[in-house]
C-alpha cells in the first residue's frame, strides 16, 4: 500500500465526507427546533439530484447558476413537506412525526417513479469538472475538489448565519427553548419553516454533487445515502450543526477507509459497517461527539 | 374460567374459523387463496409487531429483518436433502443432512428470529423512541448485507429458489389463531400490563418495581419468533426466498397497519392489516389499467397522514372494540376475588 493510494483514498473520503455532511445538516437543524427526524430527506437529496439534472441537461443553465437553481428547488420542497406533513401534527408524540416522514418518503419517490420511471439516468457534467489536476503527488478531479470546496463554503455561510444575524439568533434561541423563545415574541413557524427550508436545499446541494461524482442518479438513490447521513448527524450529535459537519466527514472517511483499507471480501459490508457504527456509537456515547446531553435538551 | 365460558369464548370462534378456512379451500380458486394467505400471514405479522410498538411503545422498524432471519432458517431446515446438495454445495455439513417437518422449521426459524432480537435488543432497547427506529432500520440492512455475503449458506443475492410450497390455508391459520391467542393473553395479563405501564411512563413503571429492560428485551423478542415464522410461512407460500424478500416499505407497511389500527388495540391492528392487504390488492389492476404504478401506495401514504392528523391514536385507540373488550373484561372480573369484609 502506498501513501498516493492511502492519500486518494482519504480525498475520496472527504468527498464522500462533504456530501454526508451536508444532508446531516438538515437532520440536525430540523431536529434540533422540532425534535423531528425527517425520513424523507434523503428523498429531497434525490429531487435534488434531478433538479440539477433538468436544470444543467434541459434547460441548460451554466454550472453555477444551475447550483442556486437547486437550492432553491429544495428549499421549496422543503417549505412543502413542512407545511403540508409536518405543520399540522405539531405537538404530538415524536413518533407521529417520525411516521409521518416515512409516509412523505413513500409519497415523494412513488412520484417520481410515476413521473420519470425507476430508471437510472447518466448525469453528464461539463467537461471541466472532469479534468485532473495535481495536488501533493496525486491527481485529482476537479469535480473533487469544487465539490468539497463548495460544501466548506456552504457550511461557512451557515454558520455565520445562524452566528451573527438576528434570524440565526431567533433560530438559535428556538433550537435552545422552545416555549421561551416563542414568549420573546419569536415567530417559532417561521423558524421551523427556515430549519426545513436550509436543510432541505443543503440536501438538495449534496444530490447534485452525487450526480456529478457518481455520473448517475435514480429516484431512489436517496434511501441510503439519507440514513447515512442520519448516522453521521448521530455520530456528530444530533441537534448540532457543527456536530454534523464533522460526523459527516468522519463517517465519510471512515467508510472510505473500511472499503479500501481492509481486504475486498469485506467490502461488500460497507452498508452493515455503517450501521453497526451507528449502533456502537448510540451506546458508546448516545449524544455523539458534539451533543449536548438529552437532560439538558428535554 | 368454567367449562361453558371456555367453550363459548375459546373453542367456539376456532372452531367457526376452522369451518370458514375448510370452506375456502373447498370454494375459492387458487389465487384467491393465495391472497388469503397473504391477509393471515398479515395479520400475524401486524398483530405481532404491535406487541412490541403497540403495548410497550418501543418503536421497532425491524420485522422484516426477523422475517428475513426466520425465513432462511425455516427455508434451510425444510429443503428436502437432496434440493440443498444440488443448490447449496457449501453449506456446513451438520445443516446439510437436516431435512425437518414443516412445523418444526417454522418454529425453529422463529426461535432464531427471537433469538437474534434478544442478542441485537440487549444493548440497542437501551436506546429511546426514534433512536431505535433507525438502530432497527439499520438491522434490515445489517441482515440483508449479510443474507447477500455468506453465500454458502443463502446463495447469496439469488436466494433461495423453488422452496417446496409447504405453506397452505391451515398452516397459516393455526399461526394466526397461536398469535392473536398469545398477544390477547399477553395483553390482558400483568405482562401486558407492564408493557404498558412501561410505555406510559418508563421512570414510573421502574418505582413501582416494573423490570423495564427485561420487559422491553421480552416484548421486542416476542414479536421478533412471530415474524420469524411468519417469515417462513412467506417463503414456503412463494417458494422463494431473497435478501431483498422483505424490505423497509414492508416495515413500512406492518407500521400503517399497527397505527391505522390504534397502537395498541390486536382486533383493531388485525382489522387494519386485513383491509389494507385486500385493497392493495383490488388497487393493484386498477393501477395497471391506468398505468400509474404506485398510486396505491400514494393513497396509503396520504391516508395515514389524515389519520395521524384527525386521529392520532388510530381508528380504534388502544381499547379493543366493544363486544371484544367485554369478553376480557368479563373474564378479569371474575378473576379478582372480592374484597373480604372485615
Amino acid at each position: 500500500m502506498t501513501g498516493a493510494y492511502l492519500l486518494s483514498q482519504i480525498v475520496n473520503g472527504l468527498v464522500l465526507g462533504a456530501m454526508y455532511a451536508l444532508i446531516a445538516i438538515g437532520f440536525s437543524m430540523i431536529y434540533g427546533i422540532v425534535r423531528l427526524i425527517n425520513f424523507a430527506h434523503g428523498d429531497i437529496f434525490a429531487i435534488g439530484a434531478f433538479a440539477a439534472l433538468g436544470s444543467i441537461a434541459l434547460a441548460g443553465l451554466p454550472f453555477p447558476i444551475a447550483v442556486l437553481a437547486v437550492l432553491t428547488a429544495g428549499a421549496l420542497v422543503g417549505l412543502l413537506v413542512e407545511r403540508a406533513a409536518f405543520r399540522p401534527m405539531r405537538g404530538a408524540p415524536q413518533v407521529t412525526g417520525f411516521i409521518a416522514s416515512l409516509a412523505v418518503a413513500i409519497i415523494i419517490e412513488n412520484l417520481a417513479v410515476m413521473t420519470i420511471t425507476a430508471q437510472p439516468r447518466t448525469f453528464a457534467v461539463p467537461a471541466w469538472l472532469g479534468t485532473l489536476v495535481p495536488l501533493g503527488g496525486i491527481s485529482v478531479r476537479v469535480v473533487d475538489l469544487a465539490i468539497v470546496g463548495l460544501a466548506l463554503v456552504l457550511m461557512a455561510a451557515l454558520v455565520a448565519f445562524v452566528r451573527f444575524t438576528r434570524t440565526g439568533m431567533a433560530m438559535r434561541a428556538t433550537a435552545e427553548n422552545y416555549a421561551v423563545a416563542r414568549l420573546m415574541g419569536i415567530d417559532i413557524d417561521r423558524m421551523i419553516a427556515l430549519a426545513f427550508a436550509i436543510g432541505s436545499a443543503l440536501a438538495a446541494v449534496a444530490g447534485l454533487m452525487w450526480g456529478a461524482k457518481y455520473g448517475q442518479i435514480s429516484p431512489l438513490m436517496g434511501t441510503v445515502p439519507g440514513l447515512k447521513a442520519f448516522v453521521a448527524a448521530v455520530i456528530g450529535g444530533v441537534g448540532s450543526i457543527s456536530g454534523a459537519v464533522l460526523g459527516g466527514f468522519v463517517l465519510g472517511l471512515a467508510e472510505v477507509l473500511f472499503v479500501g483499507l481492509l481486504p475486498s471480501e469485506f467490502s461488500a459490508f460497507r452498508n452493515a459497517f455503517v450501521f453497526a457504527a451507528l449502533i456502537l456509537v448510540l451506546l458508546v456515547m448516545p449524544n455523539g461527539l458534539l451533543g449536548k446531553s438529552a437532560e439538558t435538551r428535554a | 374460567m368454567s367449562g361453558g365460558a371456555f367453550l363459548l369464548r375459546l373453542v367456539l370462534p376456532i372452531a367457526l374459523g376452522a369451518a370458514l378456512v375448510f370452506a375456502a379451500t373447498l370454494g375459492l380458486d387458487p389465487y384467491s387463496l393465495t391472497i388469503l394467505q397473504f391477509v393471515g400471514i398479515n395479520v400475524i405479522l401486524a398483530v405481532s409487531l404491535n406487541v412490541t410498538n403497540g403495548f410497550t411503545g418501543l418503536f421497532s422498524l425491524g420485522h422484516p429483518a426477523f422475517m428475513t432471519i426466520g425465513g432462511y432458517v425455516a427455508a434451510i431446515l425444510a429443503m428436502p436433502t437432496a434440493r440443498k446438495t444440488a443448490m447449496l454445495r457449501d453449506l456446513p455439513p451438520l445443516l446439510a443432512g437436516q431435512e425437518w417437518p414443516f412445523p418444526l422449521a417454522l418454529a425453529a426459524g422463529g426461535l432464531v428470529a427471537a433469538l437474534a432480537a434478544a442478542v441485537v435488543g440487549i444493548p440497542v432497547l437501551r436506546l429511546r423512541g426514534h433512536y431505535l427506529a433507525v438502530a432497527t432500520l439499520g438491522l434490515i440492512f445489517i441482515v440483508q448485507s449479510l443474507a447477500v455475503n455468506l453465500p454458502g449458506i443463502t446463495r447469496g443475492a439469488l436466494g433461495l429458489s423453488g422452496l417446496p410450497p409447504l405453506t397452505n390455508p391451515w398452516w397459516v391459520y393455526l399461526v394466526l389463531v397461536l398469535t392473536l391467542l398469545v398477544c390477547w393473553r399477553v395483553k390482558h395479563a400483568s405482562l401486558g400490563r407492564t408493557m404498558l405501564a412501561i410505555r406510559e411512563n418508563e421512570l414510573a413503571a421502574a418505582c413501582l418495581g416494573v423490570k423495564v429492560a427485561r420487559t422491553r428485551v421480552l416484548a421486542f423478542a416476542l414479536g421478533a419468533f412471530f415474524a420469524g415464522v411468519a417469515g417462513g410461512l412467506w417463503a414456503h407460500l412463494v417458494t422463494l426466498i431473497s435478501p431483498s424478500s422483505f424490505s423497509i416499505l414492508l416495515g413500512f407497511q406492518l407500521i400503517v397497519m399497527v397505527v391505522l389500527g390504534g397502537t395498541g388495540s390486536i382486533v383493531g391492528t388485525a382489522i387494519a392489516a386485513v383491509v389494507l392487504t385486500l385493497a392493495t390488492e383490488w388497487l393493484r389492476p386498477l393501477e395497471e389499467a391506468a398505468g400509474f404504478f404506485g398510486a396505491s401506495q400514494i393513497i396509503v401514504a396520504v391516508g395515514v397522514i389524515l389519520v395521524l392528523i384527525f386521529r392520532p391514536s388510530g381508528l380504534f385507540g388502544t381499547a379493543e372494540p366493544r363486544p371484544f373488550a367485554a369478553l376480557a373484561a368479563r373474564r378479569r372480573r371474575r378473576a379478582v376475588p372480592p374484597d373480604p369484609v372485615p
